[in-house]
């Protein structure tokens, strides 16, 4: 393949690595000495056009192409997949705009681009290295964004804390994936599930199966491997937390059902109950019973609304392990649906925390207290978001957990085998309607406003906040639409 | 036409959303012009009925083709005789709540969203869809307690949400399994009730489902979400819990739990039965040392719905036909018995505790009230004449046949309400009437705003509701008997050896 081609396909990610240099530039060189404000908005209005220009690339240019080494694998499926993360990537740089943590205006929203192509190299891959390569790319990016509000000592914490957490993850995933290619001499998903052949997989496979996993249970904040993220979600500036908790993470649900769904096909094992067999699917099962557990339970004793969205999501992490245990097409297509949506929920969640933080400068339960008094559409926005992280019909999350649990029903082949995981899953999501219902407490019935808010919002969070709860409304009403996409493309990669 | 029940209730609930006036009065116009329109739809859309039993389709759209998810209303006799029951109560409930002033724009919105989902749930044919509209319920019944409840109204309302989720939860694994197991092609009721389950699989998703569902109808020992709830509950909450929502429950184990699962059925028969009397017997006589004249009812109701339960496992023609009538009996008397206490008694006295309420007289000072109260007890009692009788006397019938000493049992639970109805009676309006009235409670009597005219047509509403049924059961029987011997039903005979 000429340069110039690969050019062509790489497109969409050229412009998002040219809007990150572009803004650089901008904000060094002319926006110098202009008000925040202004570098704000000139700069979001500009990464927004480059990631409009990566869409346009994305539609117009792209086509399905598989090198022979896998290098570079686009098909339907990295194309939906890209698609919402730029959508993500704009709303989270519209969530910065208006903000007030940083003087680094410039540097800030270069770095959220380049973690955009990360994510976006993490979703058209199916090579090892280069999946190494964009999951540090990613995770680099992310914990400079985290620990980017200078004057905030909690920000500090969390960066130190994710990035230590994370380097470590790294590492054994790097080793990881070292003992893969030892193994079986091949770089490519497709080659090292081919050559690994099938029967019983080798006790070094599984010591390696596990290694790779921990780095991508990091990723996806999937207990055990869930600690950064309480103080991730409650110490980042809000974007960087809106950010890893949505685009990232669908970025890692996608690479690593990809990985131990293609790469791993011969070790998958059973889960089911009495019917164990080692493989990945036994520990996925393991970390999503572990997950939906610990994630609801810690949530439960949460005062502070952004602590309790990161043990949510610890436990949402769960859910989604529960779908990706289907080993099966629709299992994949269920992970990556309620992936999609549960990051266009947490999204607005967190502009709503965002909004509410940024007028009382607090994002306690307390902060919340009244709150459908003082704005109405807002309030009914977040009921809509935490209603949905119920799963409460007829909203997205509802839908998605259905899906989820369907499809992981579906995958042991009539035995319903992993009945107990879903069991699980069932019951702690019953749990988790009482911290939910306690947020939307403060909201609706508690009706004195402890604080009256002042502050001044980002103007164009009431926007995010209004054009995700249409989402995720309309995702939950008519799955179809996003179904009817995934499902074909699904079957077309080969999951 | 009966689909337009639903859509017009959540219509109302977009009405008064997009309201810009905050005046009570307009709100409530609107959700009585909404729960009117709703009662106009339910009357016609029961004429299109097929009068044979079968269940006639009403809106059948593909929703979900990936899953084999349809939007797939339709009604048969026994959803006939429950929309009824809903449209009247939420018409009733409106008009008993015309007193609320406070966010009373919210309110109404939450009520009607609630009413919408019950529909909702009578009206789906679609397991899926069936669930949606169960699950959809949840949320506003707990704001309605939360914000305008009295006495621990956030347990109370947080007790029955999660009460409420943990079964729709235990519903959810039994249909995705139940949907699994059939080959995961529909989630069509009419379809996966021809299908014939493992009994491996029926004896633990029979219990799963049908105890799912029947928390809601007050099942012992899982009934202690409804006296707190009911207590409180603001009045026209209370009158819909008792009066619609427990029978969501009672519904969904007949339509979903035993025609899915008929040798699961079989199997936790006698159990269940038994669970049904210790929930009449201990209701009732829980009923009967209550300090709170709300927690009487509250219990009262368990133990009513017991009756619906018990005649559900009967298994037979006379006993679930009984089953069905009680539920929707019982759904106009409790709503009745409700509206009194709530209402009539505590808005304006604003104590619902037995003995404070004997110093006043409220015989004398509410004539409305208490007649109004002897006319519901009488008919919760059982009298001949009401719903009640005919539905209870059916349902013994039913149980004698097969469980002979759970009837006599029953019987027992029928005899305790006497008691405690006759207590509150005696204790709530006419103690100490003939005896010189001491001048303070002459002086509070003269306070009490008197009865006004929407609280008097609910309440002859209901009563009238109550008669016509007991006079004439086969005003509602006629539909529910050919639907109980529609295929639908076909493989519960065959367990009940008729």
């Amino acid at each position: 393949m000429s340069y110039t081609s690969l050019l062509v396909l790489l497109l969409p990610e050229v412009m998002v690595t040219a809007g990150a240099l572009v803004v650089l530039a901008m904000d060094l060189g002319s926006l110098r000495r202009e008000a925040n404000a202004t570098r704000h908005v000139t700069l979001a209005w500009v990464s927004t056009a480059f990631c409009l220009a990566a869409v346009f690339c994305l539609i117009a240019f792209g086509r399905p192409v598989r090198m022979d080494s896998s290098m570079l694998v686009l098909d339907r499926l990295s194309l939906l997949m890209k698609l919402a993360m730029l959508a993500l990537t704009v709303m989270t740089v519209w969530m910065t705009s208006g903000t007030h943590f940083t003087r680094h205006v410039g540097e800030y929203y270069a770095i959220l681009l380049l973690a955009t192509v990360g994510m976006m190299f993490l979703v058209s891959t199916e090579h090892l290295l280069m999946i190494f390569v964009a999951l540090e790319l990613l995770s680099l990016s992310l914990y400079i964004l985290t620990a980017f509000d200078k004057s905030d000592v909690r920000a500090a914490e969390a960066g130190l804390k994710y990035f230590l957490f994370g380097g470590m993850a790294a590492a054994f995933t790097l080793f990881g994936l070292s003992l893969v290619y030892g193994l079986s001499g091949q770089l490519s998903l497709a080659g090292v599930a081919a050559h690994l052949g099938h029967g019983a997989a080798s006790p070094l496979l599984l010591v390696a199966l596990v290694m790779a996993l921990v780095g991508f249970g990091f990723k996806v904040a999937a207990a055990p491997f869930h600690l950064w993220a309480p103080d991730t979600y409650q110490g980042a500036p809000l974007p960087t937390a809106a950010f890893v908790a949505s685009g990232s993470k669908v970025a890692s649900f996608f690479i690593l059902a990809k990985v131990v769904m293609l790469g791993f096909a011969s070790a998958a094992g059973d889960g089911g109950y009495g019917a164990f067999v080692a493989g990945w699917i036994p520990l996925v099962a393991v970390a999503a019973a572990l997950s939906v557990i610990l994630g609801n339970l810690a949530a439960l004793a949460q005062s502070s609304v952004r602590r309790l969205l990161a043990y949510s999501a610890v436990a949402q992490a769960g859910y989604i392990l529960v779908g990706l245990a289907g080993n099966s097409p629709a299992g994949m297509a269920s992970v990556l649906y309620y992936a999609v949506t549960y990051a266009l929920t947490i999204m607005g969640a967190f502009g709503v925390v965002g909004w509410v933080q940024a007028q009382t400068g607090r994002d306690d339960m307390a902060a919340f207290a009244g709150l459908s008094r003082r704005a109405p559409v807002i309030s009914f926005c977040m009921l809509i978001f935490l209603l949905s992280l119920a799963g409460i019909p007829p909203l997205a999350g509802f839908f998605g957990k259905f899906y989820l649990f369907t499809a992981a029903l579906e995958g042991s082949q009539g035995n319903l085998g992993l009945l107990w995981l879903v069991i699980l899953a069932v019951a702690m999501s019953a749990v988790s309607l009482y911290y939910y219902l306690k947020i939307l407490k403060q909201i609706y019935v508690v009706e004195t406003p402890a604080i009256a808010g002042a502050g001044e919002v980002p103007p164009a969070l009431p926007v995010i906040i209004g054009i995700t709860a249409a989402t995720v409304i309309v995702f939950g009403c008519l799955p179809g639409l996003l179904l009817d996409r995934l499902l074909p493309a699904v079957r077309a990669a080969g999951l | 036409m009966l689909a337009w029940t639903l859509y017009s209730s959540f219509l109302g609930v977009l009405v008064l959303m997009f309201m810009r006036s905050t005046s009570a009065v307009g709100a409530r116009k609107v959700a009585l012009f909404t729960t009117l329109a709703g009662t106009v739809f339910a009357l016609g859309g029961v004429q299109q009925l097929d009068p044979g039993g079968e269940v006639t389709v009403v809106t059948r759209i593909a929703w979900v083709p990936a899953l084999g998810i349809d939007f797939f209303l339709g009604a048969d006799g026994i959803s006939a005789t429950l929309v009824l029951l809903t449209s009247l109560a939420s018409v009733v409930g409106v008009l008993f709540s015309w007193n609320i002033e406070h966010r009373a724009r919210e309110f109404f919105a939450f009520y009607l969203a609630l009413i919408g989902g019950v529909y909702g749930v009578f009206l789906s044919f679609d397991l899926f869809l069936l669930f949606v509209f169960y699950e959809i319920a949840i949320i506003p019944k707990y704001f309605i307690i939360a914000i305008w409840g009295s006495t621990r109204k956030e347990y109370g309302a947080m007790k029955l949400a999660l009460y409420s989720f943990v079964g729709s939860a235990m519903v959810l694994v039994g249909l995705i399994g139940a949907y699994v197991l059939a080959g995961s092609a529909t989630f069509n009721l009419l379809e996966l009730a021809r299908h014939d389950y493992p009994m491996s699989f029926q004896v633990w998703a029979f219990p799963m489902v049908f105890v799912g569902f029947t928390i809601l109808a007050g099942l012992w020992p899982f009934h202690t979400w409804a006296p707190t709830g009911h207590v409180a509950a603001p009045t026209a909450a209370s009158m819909l819990l008792a009066g619609v929502v427990m029978k969501l429950g009672a519904y969904g184990g007949l339509r979903v739990a035993m025609t899915l699962f008929p040798q699961g059925l079989d199997y936790w028969r006698d159990i269940v039965a038994v669970l049904a009397v210790i929930g009449i017997v201990y209701g009732a006589m829980v009923a009967l040392t209550q300090r709170d004249f709300k927690f009487v009812i509250g219990y009262s109701s368990v133990s009513h719905m017991g009756f619906v339960l018990l005649g559900l496992m009967t298994l037979s023609e006379v006993g679930l036909s009984g089953a069905v009538l009680q539920m929707f009996s019982h759904g106009v008397i409790a709503g009745l018995l409700f509206a009194v206490v709530g209402r009539m008694v505590y808005d304006r006295t604003h104590t619902r505790v037995l003995s404070e309420l004997e110093v006043m007289r409220l015989g004398r000072a509410l004539p409305f009230a208490g007649s109004t109260f002897v006319v519901a007890g009488l008919a919760s009692m059982g009298m001949p004449g009401f719903s009640g009788f005919v539905a209870e006397l059916k349902i013994l019938i039913g149980a004698w046949q097969t469980f002979p000493t759970l009837a006599v049992l029953a019987g027992l639970g029928i005899l305790i309400g006497v008691a405690y109805t006759l207590r509150v009676i005696q204790k709530g309006f006419f103690s100490g009437l003939t005896q010189e009235s001491p001048p303070d409670a002459a002086g509070t009597a003269a306070t009490l705003e008197p009865i006004t005219v929407p609280e008097r047509v609910g309440a002859v509403l209901l009563i009238g509701a109550s008669l016509a049924v007991g006079l004439y059961p086969r005003l509602l029987l006629d539909w529910i008997v050919p639907s109980l011997n529609s295929p639908l039903f076909s493989r519960i005979w065959s367990q009940g050896g008729m």
